[in-house]
This record gives C-alpha cells, sequence and structure tokens, in this order.
C-alpha cells in the first residue's frame, strides 16, 4: 500500500502538460521503478502523481527526416537495448541501458525516467552526454529543445520548467555518423547495482583508420552530474591511433574529473577506476571504429 | 536401505513452486491491526519523551505506545534450549521498547493502526526527544577504559570473555629456531538475507495468546513470549507455519513478544507486526563481526608448535546469541590443526552497533577466514604449497576431542582435499596460473574447514516425535523440528517411511506446520541437526509405532510377531516373503474392529548425548584484473563429508546455497556504518552487495560420504557447513595469482585498490 494523494492518469501528452499546470506539486511517475521505491521509503509519501504512463506516443525510437536518431522518454531499456536503430547507430547506448538493475528493471524502466531523475549514476546518463544528446521538452509554449549537459542543473535536479514534461532524447545525425563507443560500468557485482563509475568514450577516426578525427568521454559519477572530459578529448583529437595515445587520453581525463569520497567509493579510487576504464573504452571504440592497436 | 539415500522431490515443491503455500501474512485475519515500529534515529542516548499527538490525530491511528508503557522487566531473546542451570541461562537485557536506546534503529515506540498507511504516517509523526551519549561502533574501543557503557554490570562492555589453554605455550616458544607467523584478520557484519522478511501476528483467545511468526523455533518462542510478557509460558500458543528462509536470523525471538504485548494492550484484537527489508538489516540480527589476532609458530617443517589466538567479538547493543558464537569460533582452532599448546581468548563485547545473533555457520566462517588466512601464510613462510601443508597438518584420522566427545573415525579431510584436488585439476592449473605476469592474473586456492553437527554437549539435545497410522495405511509425522526451506520435511519423510517399512516416502505425511499446542516439544531448526537428531527420534518412535502394529497384526494374523515384518507397506512374514495384508488393510480392520478397536500411534523423545564432526573444503579458482581492482570467481568447488546423504539432490542444492553465501561473505556483503553517526548506511538491497547469479560461475558440490557412526542414518551436518571455507578459500586464490595476502573479508575492490598499491601492483 503506498501513501498517495492523488493518482492523475494524463492521456494525452497535451492533458500531461495541463494536468502538471494544474498540479505544480505532483510528480511526473513513468515506469515508478524509482518515484514508487522513493514513496515506499518515506520520502516522497503523501504526494500526488501524474501518470504518463499510457502515453504510447513517447514509446519507440525513429529516424527523423534529417537523420536525427529520436527516442521516446517513454521507451524502456529492453526496447532500447533490441531497437534495430540503436543497434546500428549507438550501440553502445543499448549496451549501456542493458546494465541498469535486472530483467524486470529494465522492462519498465524509461529512459525519460532515468534521465530526469537527475542523477550522475543513471547508466544512460553518460553515454547520452558523449553523444551531446538533445532533450526535447514538451509544455503550454510547446516544444523545448535542450542540449543535455544543460538539462543536468545539479544532483538530483534537471531542468524541466513550469508545465513541461521531457518527451524525447534525440541524437543528431553529426553526432552519430561514424562514431563507435563503448561504455564501462564499474559497479561492485556483476547485476542488481548501480555504477561506481560509469565510462562512455565514443571515436570517429579517420577514413583510413589511423588518425582520430573526434574522441569524446563522459563519466557518471565523477561528478554530482554527469560529465565530460574535454582535456582529453581535445588531447586526442587529430593523433594518430596509438596504445601510447590511448593512455595520455586517459591519464588526461583526471584533468576534469571530480569524484567525491563516500561511503560508496573514495575519491583516489574512483580517480584510478576512471583512468584504468577511459584507456580500455577508448581502446575499445578505436576497435570497434575500425582502428588498429 | 532404499528410501533414503534417493533424489526425490521435495515433499512441498509443487505447493512451492505454484505459490500456493501458505506463509505467515496468507493466513493473516483480515482485521488485523498494523503495528508499526519508530526506530531510534541515534547511536547511544535516553528517550526524554515522545510527543505523541501528532501520530495520535491521524485517522485509522488506534493506539500509540512507547517505551514508557512496557513492562519494567528484561528478558533473552536467543533460541537457545531452556536450561536448568541458572548460570547457563541467556542474558535477559531487552525490553519490548526502549527507554535507553544503544544502536541506531533501537525500538522506541509504535504506532498500531487500521491500515499501514496510517500506521506509517503516525510513526513519521512521532516526535522522539532524546538526551544523547556518546557511541562506540568498534569491538576493540569498546572494551578500553573511557569508551561508552552500554549495559549496567559490564565493565569495559565485556559481555563475556572465556579462555582456552592447552600445553604451556610460553614455554613452547623458546624453542629455538621457530618462525613467528602473526596476523590481524577482520570479518564483516553482514545480514542472512532470507527471503522472507520476519513477521508475525497475536491475537487474544480464550484467554491465551496466540502467535503465529515466520520463526525458525516455534517451542522456544513460546517460552520467550511468556517471559517477555510475565505469562505463565503455556498462556502461549505459538504457530509457524512455512517460511521463507532464517539462516538462524528467525533463531531469535524478534518482534513476537512486542506484538503479543501490543495484541494485549487493543484487547487482544489481532495485530500483525511485518518487517521491511531495511528494518530486516538493522533492527532483527546480523553475523557477528569478530577480529582476530593470530600468532602461530611453526618449525621449519612448517609444524605447528605453538598458537596464540585472540578473537574479539562485536555484540551489537544486545546479548541475543552472545558469547557462544565466538566461544564456538574459537574452539575450533586447536582441533583442525591439531597444535598441543595454545592459548586463546575471546571477548564478546557491547557495541552501538545492530545485535549479532545466530547466522549459518555461528563463528565458524569468521573463525575459517581467519585460519584458514594464518595456514596460508604459514605456509608461504617454510615455502610450501598451501595443499600439501593442509595434507600434512590437517586433523588425522582417529582425532578425538575429548570434550565434545566426537571422533574423527575416517580421514575425511584428506578425501575431501583430494577430491577437490582432482576436479579443480590443482597441480596442472598452478604451474600454468605461475606463468601470469600481466595485469590480469590468475590463482587457485583452498581452505578447508571441520564443523560439528548438533549443540551437544553445550546445550540439551532432545528429539520428539509422533507417528500415527492412518487408514490408508500412510503415516502421519510430527516432529518439533521445523522445515526452514531446507528441506528438512522431504529428510524426515525419506527417513520415517525406510524405518517403518512403507513404499515410498509419499506415503508419509510430514506435518509441516508446528503447533506448541500440538506438536511433540522440539527445540526447532538451528545448529545444522535437524536430520541428525530427528533422526533418533523417528528411529525410535517408528520401532514403537511398528511394533504396536505388528501385535495388532498378530490378533488377525495368528502368526508370531518375531516372524512378521512390514516391507512395501504390506505385513509380511519374514520366513516367506508372503504378504499376509497390507497396512490399509490393517489400519481399517483396527479402526472399526468392534471388539478391539485401536488408533494406532506412537510418540517418543529421544535426548542425544553425542555430537559429529562434519568436514569439508573449498577449491576455488579466480581471475583478478589488478588495474581494475577486480576478483572474477571463474570455478569452485565444495567437498564435503556429511556422512551418508539421505537426499543427494538436495543435499547439493543445500551445498550451492552456502557456497553462494559464502562467495558474497568473501568477495561483497558488509554492512556498512557511517562514524559519525552510527547510522546504518546501506541495509537494503541495493548498497548491500548481496551477490546475484551473475557473480557467480558453476557451484560444484560434491561428497564423501563416510557413515556417521553415532547417527541411526549414518548422517551428520551439511546445513552450514557449506558457508565456512569459500571465502578463505577466494582469499587464498587471490594470494596465489597475485602474491597479495589479504586480512579482511570481504575482499572488495575498494580493499584491493589499498592492498595493490601498497604492493606496488598499481600506480596512480
Amino acid at each position: 500500500m503506498y501513501d498517495m494523494k492523488a493518482l492523475y492518469q494524463a492521456e494525452s501528452v497535451q492533458d500531461a502538460v495541463a494536468l502538471r499546470l494544474a498540479h505544480p506539486e505532483a510528480q511526473i511517475i513513468a515506469g515508478g521503478s524509482d518515484v514508487l521505491v522513493q514513496m515506499r521509503e518515506g520520502k516522497r509519501a503523501g504526494k500526488e502523481l501524474i501518470s504518463i504512463q499510457r502515453l504510447d506516443e513517447l514509446r519507440g525510437v525513429s529516424l527523423e527526416e534529417d537523420g536525427t536518431l529520436r527516442i521516446g522518454s517513454l521507451t524502456s531499456f529492453s526496447h532500447i537495448t533490441r531497437d534495430p536503430l540503436i543497434q546500428k547507430y549507438i550501440n553502445v547506448l543499448g549496451e549501456a541501458v542493458d546494465q541498469v538493475g535486472g530483467p524486470q528493471i529494465r522492462n519498465i524502466g524509461t529512459i525519460g525516467g532515468n534521465t530526469c531523475n537527475g542523477v550522475t549514476s543513471a547508466d544512460s546518463a553518460s553515454t547520452l552526454h558523449a553523444w551531446d544528446a538533445v532533450v526535447e521538452l514538451t509544455g503550454p509554449e510547446g516544444k523545448r529543445l535542450q542540449p543535455i549537459r544543460d538539462f543536468y542543473i545539479k544532483a538530483g535536479k534537471v531542468d524541466i520548467r513550469e508545465g513541461e514534461l521531457q518527451t524525447a532524447i534525440l541524437i543528431p545525425k553529426e553526432s552519430y555518423d561514424r562514431c563507435f563507443g563503448h561504455y564501462i560500468k564499474y559497479a561492485m557485482r556483476s547485476a542488481m547495482d548501480i555504477a561506481t563509475l560509469g565510462t562512455s568514450v565514443n571515436v570517429r577516426l579517420s577514413p583510413d583508420g589511423k588518425t582520430v578525427e573526434r574522441a569524446r568521454v563522459a563519466f557518471g559519477v565523477a561528478g554530482p552530474v554527469p560529465l565530460r572530459a574535454e582535456t582529453a578529448e581535445k588531447l586526442a583529437a587529430g593523433q594518430p591511433v596509438s596504445l601510447d595515445l590511448a593512455e595520455a587520453f586517459a591519464q588526461a581525463v583526471k584533468e576534469d574529473i571530480n569524484p567525491r569520497d563516500s561511503w560508496r567509493a573514495a575519491r583516489d579510487f574512483r580517480m584510478h577506476i576512471a583512468v584504468e576504464s577511459a584507456k580500455r573504452a577508448f581502446i575499445e571504440s578505436v576497435k570497434l571504429a575500425g582502428g588498429e592497436l | 536401505m532404499s528410501i533414503v539415500g534417493k533424489s526425490e522431490i521435495r515433499v512441498d515443491a509443487y505447493d512451492k513452486a505454484t505459490g500456493r503455500t501458505k506463509y505467515y501474512e496468507d493466513r493473516m485475519p483480515q482485521d488485523a491491526l498494523y503495528v508499526r515500529i519508530k526506530h531510534s534515529t541515534i547511536a547511544h542516548g535516553y528517550v526524554k519523551s515522545v510527543d505523541t499527538s501528532a501520530a495520535e490525530a491521524i485517522p485509522g491511528v488506534v493506539r500509540v505506545l512507547t517505551c514508557f508503557d512496557v513492562p519494567e522487566h528484561p528478558f533473552p531473546t536467543a533460541g537457545h534450549p531452556w536450561s536448568m542451570d541458572p548460570g547457563h541461562q541467556d542474558v535477559a537485557d531487552r525490553h519490548l521498547l526502549n527507554r535507553h536506546v544503544r544502536y541506531y534503529g533501537d525500538d522506541v515506540a509504535v504506532v498500531i493502526a487500521e491500515n499501514e498507511v496510517a500506521a506509517m504516517q503516525g510513526v513519521r509523526g512521532l516526535q522522539v526527544e532524546y538526551e544523547e551519549l556518546p557511541f562506540v561502533l568498534d569491538v576493540q574501543k569498546a572494551m578500553e577504559p573511557d569508551a561508552p557503557q552500554l549495559h549496567e554490570g559490564c565493565p569495559g562492555n565485556i559481555l563475556k570473555h572465556t579462555d582456552m589453554r592447552k600445553g604451556n605455550y610460553a614455554e613452547a616458544i623458546q624453542e629455538p629456531g621457530l618462525i613467528k607467523v602473526e596476523g590481524w584478520y577482520e570479518t564483516p557484519t553482514v545480514q542472512h538475507c532470507h527471503i522472507e522478511n520476519h513477521g508475525c501476528y497475536a491475537y487474544e483467545e480464550n484467554g491465551r495468546i496466540v502467535v503465529v511468526s515466520s520463526t525458525q523455533i516455534p517451542h522456544i518462542i513460546r517460552r520467550v513470549v511468556g517471559q517477555a510478557l510475565g505469562r505463565p509460558w503455556a498462556d502461549i500458543h505459538v504457530i509457524k507455519p512455512y517460511i521463507g528462509g532464517g539462516f538462524g536470523n528467525k533463531q531469535d525471538a524478534l518482534y513476537e513478544p512486542l506484538c503479543a504485548w501490543c495484541s494485549t494492550m487493543v484487547g487482544g484484537r489481532c495485530v500483525r507486526v511485518d518487517c521491511s527489508r531495511e528494518e530486516t538489516f538493522v533492527s532483527n540480527r546480523v553475523r557477528h563481526a569478530i577480529r582476530f589476532h593470530i600468532i602461530t609458530w611453526i618449525r621449519k617443517d612448517g609444524f605447528l608448535a605453538a598458537r596464540k589466538i585472540e578473537c574479539f567479538s562485536n555484540q551489537g547493543a544486545y546479548a541475543s546469541h552472545g558469547h557462544s558464537i565466538v566461544a564456538k569460533g574459537m574452539g575450533s582452532f586447536a582441533q583442525i590443526y591439531p597444535c598441543d599448546h595454545v592459548e586463546a581468548d575471546a571477548w564478546t563485547v557491547y557495541t552501538n552497533r545492530p545485535v549479532g545473533g545466530a547466522m549459518r555457520g555461528y563463528g565458524m566462517p569468521q573463525a575459517t577466514f581467519a585460519d584458514e588466512a594464518n595456514i596460508d601464510e604459514c605456509a608461504a613462510a617454510v615455502g610450501m604449497d598451501p595443499l600439501a601443508y593442509r595434507m600434512k597438518f590437517i586433523m588425522p584420522q582417529g582425532y578425538h576431542d575429548a570434550f565434545s566427545g566426537n571422533t574423527n573415525y575416517y580421514d575425511s579431510f584428506r578425501e575431501c582435499l583430494d577430491k577437490g584436488k582432482a576436479y579443480i585439476d590443482y597441480d596442472r592449473k598452478k604451474a600454468e596460473f605461475a606463468k601470469d605476469t600481466g595485469p590480469i592474473r590468475r590463482g587457485i586456492g583452498v581452505a578447508a574447514f571441520w564443523y560439528n553437527t548438533a549443540v551437544y554437549p553445550i546445550s540439551l539435545e532432545t528429539s520428539s516425535n509422533r507417528m500415527q497410522l492412518n487408514l490408508d495405511g500412510t503415516v502421519t509425522m510430527q516432529c518439533g523440528e521445523t522445515e526452514i526451506g531446507q528441506g528438512a520435511d522431504t529428510a524426515f519423510a525419506q527417513m520415517t517411511a525406510e524405518v517403518m517399512g512403507l513404499k515410498s516416502y509419499r506415503d508419509v505425511h510430514v506435518v509441516s506446520c508446528q503447533d506448541t499446542d500440538i506438536t511433540p516439544t522440539g527445540l526447532g531448526a538451528y545448529a545444522s541437526r535437524q536430520t541428525y537428531v530427528a533422526g533418533f527420534a523417528i528411529k525410535k518412535t517408528g520401532r514403537l509405532l511398528k511394533e504396536k502394529i505388528l501385535d495388532y497384526a498378530c490378533e488377525v494374523t495368528r502368526q508370531s510377531v518375531d516372524n512378521m515384518d512390514i516391507q512395501e507397506g504390506n505385513i509380511v512374514r519374514k520366513r516367506d516373503g508372503k504378504v499376509l495384508m497390507s497396512l490399509s488393510e490393517l489400519a481399517m480392520t483396527a479402526q472399526y474392529n468392534p471388539v478391539h478397536s485401536e488408533h494406532l500411534t506412537a510418540e517418543s523423545t529421544y535426548t542425544i548425548r553425542n555430537n559429529a564432526y562434519s568436514f569439508g573444503c573449498t577449491f576455488a579458482e579466480v581471475e583478478v584484473d589488478i588495474p581494475m581492482c577486480k576478483v572474477t570467481l571463474k570455478d569452485i568447488i565444495n567437498v564435503h563429508d556429511c556422512g551418508e546423504l539421505i537426499n543427494p539432490a538436495l543435499a547439493e542444492a543445500q551445498v550451492h546455497g552456502g557456497m553462494s553465501m559464502g562467495i558474497g561473505y568473501g568477495l561483497s556483503e558488509q554492512l556498512l556504518f557511517d562514524e559519525k553517526t552510527g547510522k546504518p548506511l546501506n541495509n537494503n538491497l541495493l548498497d548491500y552487495k548481496l551477490s546475484t547469479f551473475m557473480d557467480h560461475p558453476h557451484l560444484e558440490a560434491q561428497f564423501v560420504e563416510n557413515p556417521e557412526p553415532t547417527s541411526p542414518f549414518g548422517t551428520k551436518s551439511l546445513g552450514e557447513p557449506p558457508a565456512c571455507s569459500p571465502a578463505p578459500a577466494i582469499r587464498s586464490a587471490i594470494y596465489n595469482a597475485t602474491g597479495v595476502s589479504l586480512d579482511v573479508a570481504p575482499m572488495t575492490p575498494h580493499v584491493l585498490y589499498r592492498a595493490f598499491k601498497d604492493a606496488g601492483l598499481i600506480q596512480d
């Protein structure tokens, strides 16, 4: 039995927007794998909920006319992993969200919920950061697009404004074209865990596979919100593919990351794992892109 | 024997697989009121006041009770048999709710409400004012003179200290040329994590109190509830339905006394207490974290000349099972690797942490981790292979322990070690893995353990049993040893069918539900004793019933009793095997005979005055990713000599479960506390890293079946033993892979990071 004040069932996106305006204190609930847990713990006890569970228009992955990959916010992790468009253009995202919780959670958990939570450990977050995803929000004024890096304000807080709900995650063509990536979830056990550190690297190589045109790396749990390691990215851009480059790239991530000491893991340990993970994910990405090391 | 020894399907398999089995919640009266508990949010102090007004104003709240309302007298909670010797009785240091709170999560007040939401709102609405006191979490810091004191009459917070002296340690270490191998070994606080959280409900009926509980020990619960409420024990009627595991946590009075008392405070209405997982971690029981200091003096050939062992057991806030756990662990050292000069001390110390109680292995997983780690270091100190060292020095055949009366009748240890060695391909892999020098290195490890079966001679060992012949020729059997998921009922059915000469174990109906008004008095499920001790009473009662049946058969068949037997469910003439009549015919005749009607039933009690050694070992193969500070378990085998197997498939399942528990103990599980507040940090199944099956390789279970001479069925303990040796075997394998000797469990990446850095294996 949940201590829930009221549940409003949205029948359409417009309806959801209207409910958001009518009940500004209410919490949006999609899959419920976070919200209901918090409600049970008493953290959100007595709250009103707006369910967007029935909004099938927010489910599924599609390719827009300009080549933008569109992931509806209610798309479950299981569906993302099995989606042919994801597998073709951004397979690493499917692999990353396949490491969330266990099968039941992946069947109900959504990518919208995963990002709107604003937690740094979310398995989708570092990859979406590393691929310059754009968040689509729909509100009373219509749609608003926001780069995911600006969407995260601080731990647990994202930029969703009055009357808005997140309706899609977009990956522009320029971001995924000829890019290959790898995600390493570092956790304390092999399933049912949250990331101690999440590392997502992707590269675009020159057509001959010998030069790094662009390398991007983002981390979860290396700071209060997911973050990019730009020093490393700049260092690698335009450089010939080599193991030395992998090492230098990995060492350079230390310039930008800022993990904290907590009971879950010490700062120095997270720094160490970040470097090692960046190196391995970089090497793996280069191999996926057809580079030789 | 034809029925015992077969992998029969569990008697409860179909109902459990289809969800029909009824647990306490499935039997709950619909009008039960919800009792929810307000737990303390400080680690140590006094409750000055509880403002209940806001809670009482919530619609649906029936009554709020606080630590100022409970009876003044303390009571014990441990699930030990009652002792007629007052000096041997469990420590009574609990109240139903506590004014002096001694750990973060202690029970302060309850809200009783019509529904769960109102009860929880009520709990959140209680305003508790505390007078805070300093607290202490570390076992040795708690022993310091200026440490906060938890209980009156326990200076230094020492609940109990015992020692063991054998030979002359001080003299023995004077021998020239001895090598000193010294270490401190640390084991963690872990929780049982049984599937079904503890819960219970209670109501008054005809002036008595009925308590239905998820417990392992219904008859002991009756006594403890009586003590806690100050009522005659016979006023309490306890029913134990099917339960979803216990592993020792439910070998304690948990919330049954509080629940029963709450019922009496609302006019005898039915009230329910249901622990959440978060409460189960903190406010039930945990495994004692024990710190060991071991000094072993060995000769150049590895011979153990003398040993000194100090054990510091973190009891937490209340006595519960108390000193018996560490005492058991301490007692193991002098036996597994026999040594003539041993000086051992064990302290059980109160701290402001959750309460240590019984947990599968009862002190032995802790002692085995420390001892096997130290033995590995002894082997290394003289340049011996750890397996070869064990083969040379482990308990020999014929070893006899005067205290328990246990004898090692066979060379079980070496037989087990040989079997494990063959499976893991020890020699070849060891040679191959020695070539690994890169960032990823493989290793192989071994650890051994011994275990007692029952609790004799420390406590009473008794089993009672009732059997009745049904009209269809089947037998109904009842005993006090409980089914808690381990498969006891199936083993009992097989043993009963065997003794009675029935056709199949399916012809035995084991009454799974213990009811203290009906069930013969027994002690419940604990230690690793169910199959062993129940076996004595099953044999005795079965013989009595068989005698009655044959006596009656004599009247009908006019054949001599001596010339008859029961085989395959029939009365047969021994000489020529002729079937004289079926058991069903006999039962019908006996029941409906107008001249001599008889209900054929037998009942007996057996007092078991012996114990039995159980032996085994683990071999583990690991792959260590040094830069990532990660251990992957690649292969693992447990080999057990638990005597003859009653049901090999169930035995294997028992071993799998214990291995899983041992793997978590070695690699990932640990309840953590905030040093600044004493607050538990990870009391949920996400943050507490119970290992998942993704963390396990194939779990291999093998057996050496040396019949136990003291047991009527040749059997001995298997319930707890599988959890004892996996963690030290994994430790041994990491040592073999990396050369890094770890002295703390669990060996998490955090621990490996520091150790590898210290060893220069990784740099930042």
